[in-house]
């Protein structure tokens, strides 16, 4: 995308949609250079005192073991938002994908793979990565392909009902009896088509993935220490909800504000009239 | 109070956020009065604003559009009236009768508690009360068994009936006025006729006041006293309905009336004896599996042929459920056929479009009625165009450019039109592009599924005209389709009418002009409304039919449940035989030349 349109793209957006892309530029931001910038190191106790307030010298407090809360979420920000957005995409891609060749191809096929899914989904996400961890052991790659195969079904059966539903339509008839192939119905007919309600669902998906990889870190399945994404330092900081430290307070806003953002930023450029 | 009218606006504007932020008056300056027992008629194309106008009078405006003005029904003001007022207002002072009642019935309910349910709200009588008085306009609307009818969910009963019980809803708490919303635009010309007549008689014993919206200007002449002429958002002319009709003094008016009547100015080469192009040789179709017997559970088309020449034009004309569009998609290949052969130039084609090769899916082009779903949303109109292009005839770059431009020039749109997207078209100009992308692969048939149905009746004449000018310049040959007999005969030189998937009569355009007629066609004919008054009074004699107890059976002819001429002892036992009129057109009826050309044989 060039400057110019995605300026264009930004002017474009109501309300809603530049607080969604202010948002998300940020933590993209973030993410990318928020390790360089980091006051001390992620993992040295810097404070005397857990769960300190808010002080020069360390913005947002101190956690429960006295490290410094800002250079923990500067960090953390990364692989929260990395391992979110590289899962859920897979997750859309394989989901939508298979989607698409359930509704062009033939009745067994469609047969298959919807029988596959329901399977899949029928596994428990935390069971499934506990079984997957402990036979691999846990890492990065690990981590990503577990989050996104729990997401595939779901993904697969919203994406598989907007298809069928869209083979229906005259436009797709019309491409039928012009001899077209399958192909190019599911990638050019359709799948333009699913975008804007498939996004919403992608932007739901997102939040989901952020919860259960900070679930699946809280289990120790996760990330292992010292790294942290977002999640974790909820859960690690968990004791300090009743004093309502920073510690648990700002890690807490962060995920409630890349969340937000992106359904923000999803709903305005799916809804309006912005390309 | 006598010299106030019965319903009195004055100035009403109806301002809604344009696309680019600014207000946009929808409808502006509107006044006029209806006097009490007199039914209003707003009639205008789409875009003209006669539905905000009717919404207007109950206060609503659509998306957040914002109503100003003067508007008294009986002795409520509901100008600037607050939501609790209004909803006192909805449903007992002022009713509303939508487009689509199938829609507005709710399914999992009995009809007859939805029906009295505005009664029950405003507590404008007891339920007993209430059931008693629907009873009473089940029977003034005509309505089949009108004790009993009510105890039916929604899904059991047709259309046009629901369209009734629906009148009967509104009119149930005796309101001061009943806005009708195009009530029979999506009825069959036969239903339609029933559901007018049905309207009439209770709209006379009732003394209800009305304002009837719609776009047809025939339908209008029966049942209105005054005619409110709109065309974006103003008024054009106001007038009763005979002076109106007979003397139209506005510019846009005079437009209307004309475009009642399609007729198509440009003259077909005329060819004596065409080569036959397309021949539908037997063909019977259906949907759903295959019981042993080798019969399909839902059977549509049975036995059905016809031929078109090329460069000809050939009609296909029945009610919804008659099999003609189901003909379409067999002669394109979306659905395979359980007998019978389709051929091109002589060679037969493959059932389905994965048997047939690209040639000759390129010759064989398919227009679907409703261009609004034909057309891919996500797509700009020069890709879709570019697409067949590319795919036909591996046109690319400049070279499909400026066939894409030759192809919107031929359909009398803007190059421009090429960079826009299909949802910033208006319905007219879709339809023209859904034309386009059958005419880019070059066919030599192009079947057209309804296409003028969704459309106004000055937009559709002059798609009728360019279908009849892309037929004499480019020597294409149509498989028109359509339930208005008008369209087709104006644009048709051959015409075959299906009733139930069977084909009761064909022949040329001539000879629907004047009996003999298949009983069928004669009741088509008869069902289009005329444009003038007191066509619907004639109409009212009701014909007695001999055999409405039967139920339909395949082996007879399938029309003897409706047939008012039908024969004891030779209609209900044997298979109809197709008989040759000697005006050139064949019949599939038990009855003689003779007798169906005798005007007197239908009151038997």
């Amino acid at each position: 995308m060039k400057p110019g349109s995605f300026l264009r793209f930004a002017r474009r957006l109501p309300l809603s949609g530049k607080v969604g892309l202010t948002l998300v530029v940020f933590w993209i931001v973030i993410a990318v250079v928020g390790p360089f910038l980091t006051p001390y190191s992620p993992g040295a106790f810097v404070s005397e005192q857990v769960f300190a307030g808010s002080s020069s010298q360390f913005w947002f407090g101190s956690d429960f073991l006295g490290r410094d809360v800002l250079t923990r979420l500067l960090v953390g920000a990364r692989f929260t938002v990395g391992l979110s957005a590289v899962a859920v995409t897979l997750a859309a891609c394989t989901g939508t994908g298979l989607a698409l060749t359930a509704a062009v191809g033939p009745r067994w096929l469609d047969e298959l793979l919807s029988r596959l899914m329901d399977t899949l989904i029928s596994i428990p996400s935390k069971i499934f990565a506990l079984v997957m961890v402990a036979a691999f052991g846990s890492s990065l790659v690990l981590l990503t392909l577990i989050v996104s195969i729990t997401y595939v079904p779901g993904n697969f059966r919203i994406a598989r009902s907007l298809a069928i539903g869209l083979t229906k339509l005259d436009y797709v008839e019309v491409a039928t009896a012009r001899g077209e192939g399958r192909l190019h119905i599911a990638l050019v007919e359709m799948l333009p088509n699913m975008i804007r309600p498939l996004s919403a669902d992608i932007g739901l998906r997102f939040v989901f993935i952020v919860l259960l990889l900070s679930g699946l870190s809280f289990l120790g399945l996760g990330l292992q220490p010292p790294d942290a994404d977002l999640g974790s330092l909820v859960r690690e900081n968990v004791s300090g909800l009743g004093e309502g430290a920073l510690a648990i307070m700002v890690p807490a806003i962060a995920i409630a504000s890349l969340t937000v953002g992106v359904n923000l930023l999803i709903d305005a450029a799916t809804q309006g009239k912005v390309r | 109070m006598t010299a106030q009218p019965h319903v009195k606006v004055r100035n009403l504007c109806v301002t809604v956020k344009g696309p680019d932020g600014a207000p946009l008056r929808i409808v502006d300056d509107v006044s006029f009065d209806v006097a009490r027992g007199e039914v209003l008629a707003l009639i205008g194309e789409s875009g003209s604003g006669k539905t905000t106008i009717a919404l207007a009078l109950m206060g609503f405006g659509r998306g957040g559009a914002v109503i100003s003005g003067n508007i008294r029904v009986g002795d409520a003001t509901l100008d600037g009236a607050s939501g609790t007022t209004l909803a006192s207002q909805r449903g007992k002072r002022i009713t509303y009768v939508a487009q689509s009642a199938a829609a507005a019935f709710n399914p999992s309910r009995r009809v007859i508690d939805q029906v009295i349910e505005p009664a029950l709200i405003h507590r404008t009588a007891s339920a007993t009360q209430a059931r008693a008085r629907a009873i009473e306009l089940f029977r003034a609307l005509a309505l089949p068994s009108p004790e009993t009818i009510g105890s039916r969910y929604p899904h059991e009963l047709s259309g046009g009936q629901l369209q009734r019980l629906m009148a009967a809803m509104a009119l149930i708490t005796k309101p001061d006025l009943v806005i009708f919303d195009e009530p029979t635009t999506a009825l069959d010309v036969t239903t339609q006729v029933e559901v007018l007549q049905a309207f009439r008689r209770v709209f006379r014993e009732q003394d209800a006041t009305g304002v009837y919206v719609s776009h047809d200007l025939a339908v209008v002449a029966q049942m209105a006293d005054q005619i409110l002429v709109l065309n974006r958002g103003t008024v054009r002319e106001q007038n009763a309905v005979r002076p109106l009709l007979e003397a139209p003094v506005d510019e846009y008016t005079r437009m209307l009336v004309a475009a009642a009547h399609p007729v198509v100015q440009a003259q077909p080469p005329v060819i004596a004896q065409p080569e036959p192009l397309l021949t539908i040789a037997n063909i019977s179709a259906g949907y759903g599996p295959v019981d042993k017997a080798g019969r399909l559970a839902h059977p549509v088309l049975s036995d059905v042929s016809l031929t078109i020449g090329r460069g000809a034009a050939v009609g296909v004309i029945g009610e919804s459920g008659s099999g003609k569009s189901t003909v379409a998609r067999v002669v394109a290949g979306l659905l395979a056929p359980t007998a019978g052969t389709i051929s091109l130039d002589g060679n037969p084609l493959a059932p389905t479009v994965a048997g047939r090769t690209r040639e000759q899916l390129r010759r064989v082009q398919i227009v679907f009625q409703n261009a609004d779903v034909a057309l891919n949303p996500a797509h700009n109109v020069g890709d879709i165009l570019g697409r067949v292009l590319r795919f036909y005839h591996g046109m690319k770059g400049p070279e499909a450019q400026r066939r894409v431009t030759e192809l919107l020039d031929l359909i009398r749109l803007p190059a421009s039109v090429a960079d826009r997207r299909c949802d910033e078209l208006s319905g007219g100009q879709k339809q023209r592009v859904n034309l386009a992308r059958a005419l880019a692969a070059d066919p030599d048939v192009i079947l057209c599924d309804e296409v003028t149905s969704a459309l106004d009746t000055v937009v559709r004449g002059a798609i009728l005209d360019l279908l009849a000018d892309l037929r004499r310049d480019l020597g294409v040959a149509y498989l028109f389709i359509s339930h208005d007999i008008a369209t087709v005969k104006a644009l048709c030189d051959e015409i075959v009418v299906l009733y139930k998937g069977t084909r009761v009569e064909s022949g040329s355009c001539d000879t629907y002009t004047a009996p003999p007629f298949h009983p069928y066609t004669d009741l088509l004919i008869r069902s289009v409304p005329e444009l003038r008054t007191g066509w619907l009074a004639d109409e009212t004699a009701q014909l007695q039919v001999p055999f409405a107890h039967l139920a339909e059976q395949s082996d007879l002819c399938r029309f003897l449940p409706r047939c008012p001429v039908a024969i004891a002892g030779r209609c209900d036992v044997d298979a109809p035989p197709l008989r040759a009129m000697s005006a050139g057109n064949a019949v599939l009826c038990h009855r003689t030349e003779a007798e169906l050309a005798a005007p007197h044989v239908l009151k038997v």
